[in-house]
């Protein structure tokens, strides 16, 4: 897992995407040779890394939200008292999921008007489910053992949540998260449909002036950040499930 | 944990404090012409008092009958009642809105609306999974449902709503465009099986042919869509340019093609990696007795191994085809058509009712097809669960 090659492999592509956000220019060379004219090689409308940073914002703050919200709603729901919302919850995370993000940001737009406003509501959303999905997964499959043996120590119950429960929940929620973002990360280049700024309008104005470069280079700089946050959400799920004793789940 | 009854429900108060709100958010939105903004109007403002109060009853009936606990039918049938209030008291207010008012005016469903059609489903939701129907109860479930939703939308009954009259004035390029949908995410879906499956039983069978394929597959599933839909249009344009007979074809930058091959390509890791998982989990003992009946490799995987994997091949078919029928409105921006032609036609315009006319059966499609194959892989599943 982290063995020489695959350490050096990603120095590499985490250094090729730094370059691509912060010095774009230098990448002239590479796309000049599917841009319609040389000068259109690189999209200079904007800053790319603003583009950058407020495309990761945005995945950034709907992703936290989502957790945070999506969290307690499984400890709620895990509870004794929560019990009679079980059954709706799990239909709920699983033909929520059905719902397309596209649909979810254009159902959002009538709501919110155009703009960053409608992407983000939509980006929470969406990143719910597989979170709150996971979590109430993670709660519902803990070893009983150990939850018994926190009773029998006489911790109580708010001291079982955040010693015990939570921390060796932690993988599989993370693996929520995980999905969460990527997902989030591709449907915020879509949000540049509804005016919000993100990468997605390097690849839109590519679409539009029937420019391969600017396509390639948004989808080349959101591929590679989606690449780069999955290996390390699952370096760190490995990590922690080492670290809690539990068998990992991919 | 038996409660006595007469008590609450928790779930059915949820239900009935969302769609308290909805009652007291503006139900409709009128508006002078389809672009303009809309001033909202009350539940119990736009029809005669005597005919809301009626409907309103409904409403609240039903989502009080929702308040029983162990109850799931009265539940789900008073999940039926409010909706079919709901239902009479929209088609009302949009009757009456529109009669006195000019002919470019406009009534579309507003918060209030959408907030109690949320709690009443929900509502039939929670009282259908307390039913736990079999797979071919809930096939029933679903026709009916489907069949009641088709009688309303033919009945007229909903005929003055905004998003209705946006489907009349283009009910011929809906029908198109819904089979070009359709024929976006089920035929990508039938080329990746065609592919997947045969890639998946060799990836089962060869370790470092797996060991290839899969990680390419999920890298493939990181690029964005709409970077995937952009950067198949240089591509295909030239295979169509080049290629001898691919124009013919129908083989072009533009269009049908680049689409399909996204979706395509999106498809390919769920089929393969769940064809792998599945062959994976076909047990031991089961493969032993076929081998001591006998049976070549080609009839164990056709009569032992394929059967036994068929619930998690399904639901890898799953997988792809609610994400092929989202992923599919993308074709919209690149000339692909499908239904988000609508979506993004409706977000040039900032018409509401266009982008729900694209949005709205997308959502039920891919609602609809994700129930089907739900009960499909059940109803596949030959080893109870516990010992797969």
């Amino acid at each position: 897992m982290t063995s020489w090659p695959g350490l050096v492999l990603r120095g590499v592509i985490l250094a090729l995407v730094v370059a691509l956000v912060t010095v774009p220019e230098a990448f002239r060379p590479v796309f000049a040779p599917v841009a319609p004219t040389p000068q259109q090689a690189i999209y200079t409308r904007t800053s790319i890394l603003s583009l950058a940073m407020s495309h990761l914002a945005l995945v950034a703050i709907a992703c936290a939200a989502a957790t945070i919200v999506a969290v307690t709603l499984a400890i709620a729901v895990s509870r004794p008292g929560g019990a009679a919302f079980r059954p709706l919850s799990r239909t709920i995370a699983n033909v929520g999921q059905t719902f397309p993000p596209v649909a979810v940001l254009a159902l959002a737009v009538p709501a919110l008007g155009f703009g960053s406003g409608p992407t983000l509501v939509a980006l929470f959303l969406y990143g719910l489910l597989p979170v709150f999905e996971n979590a109430m997964t993670a709660f519902a499959t803990l070893p009983k053992t150990t939850l018994d043996a926190a009773r029998g120590m006489g911790l109580t119950r708010a001291q079982r949540l955040w010693q015990v429960e939570l921390p060796l929940a932690l993988p599989v929620i993370l693996t929520g998260v995980r999905l969460s973002v990527v997902i989030s990360l591709g449907t915020a280049t879509i949000g540049s449909t509804v005016a919000a700024s993100t990468l997605g309008e390097v690849i839109i104005a590519g679409l539009l002036t029937n420019n391969t470069a600017f396509v390639l280079q948004g989808g080349l700089i959101v591929g590679l950040f989606a690449v780069l946050i999955y290996d390390a959400f699952v370096l760190l799920e490995v990590w922690l499930a080492r670290r809690t004793g539990r068998a990992t789940t991919r | 944990m038996k409660r006595a009854a007469g008590s609450v429900s928790p779930t059915g108060l949820l239900f009935a404090a969302i769609g308290g709100a909805g009652l007291a958010l503006p139900f409709v939105t009128f508006r002078e012409n389809r672009i303009v903004l809309g001033e909202g109007v009350a539940a119990w403002a736009a029809v005669p008092p005597g005919a809301a109060a009626f409907c309103i009853a409904a409403i609240l009936g039903g989502l009080i009958i929702g308040l029983a606990t162990d109850r799931p039918w009265p539940r789900f049938g008073g999940s039926l009642v409010g909706l079919a209030g709901l239902l009479a008291l929209l088609s009302a207010s949009a009757e009456a809105l529109l009669a006195d008012a000019l002919d470019l005016a406009r009534v579309a469903p507003g918060a209030g609306v959408w907030m109690l059609l949320l709690a009443l489903t929900l509502l039939m939701a929670d009282a259908l999974s307390a039913l736990k129907p079999g797979p071919s109860a809930r096939a029933a479930i679903l026709v009916v449902l489907l069949g009641a939703l088709a009688a309303v939308l033919a009945s007229g009954l909903l005929a003055d709503i905004s998003t209705m009259q946006e489907y009349r004035a283009r009910a011929a390029s809906f029908r198109a465009e819904t089979i070009r949908h359709l024929w976006l995410a089920f035929g990508s879906l039938g080329a990746a099986a065609l592919i997947g499956f045969p890639l998946g039983i060799l990836c089962h069978r060869r370790a470092s042919l797996r060991a290839a394929t899969l990680p390419t597959l999920s890298l493939l599933q990181t690029i964005p869509s709409l970077a995937m839909f952009g950067i198949m249009i240089p591509i295909l344009g030239w295979v169509g340019a080049t290629v001898p007979g691919a124009r013919s074809l129908g083989i072009a930058g533009i269009g049908f093609a680049p689409a399909f091959v996204a979706l395509l390509l999106y498809s390919l890791l769920p089929v393969v990696s769940n064809t792998v998982a599945g062959l994976d989990a076909v047990p031991r003992a089961a493969q032993e007795a076929a081998r001591g009946m006998g049976m070549t490799v080609a009839q164990r995987l056709r009569t032992v191994e394929l059967p036994l994997a068929l619930p998690v091949m399904l639901a890898g078919i799953r997988i792809v085809l609610v994400q092929n029928i989202g992923l599919a409105v993308i074709a919209g921006l690149i000339g692909g058509g499908g239904y988000g032609t609508f979506v993004f036609q409706g977000l040039n315009q900032t018409a509401t009712d266009l982008i729900l006319l694209g949005a709205l059966p997308t959502v039920l499609l891919a609602i609809v097809a994700g129930v089907v194959m739900d009960i499909l892989v059940d109803a596949t599943r030959k080893i109870p669960e516990e010992s797969a």
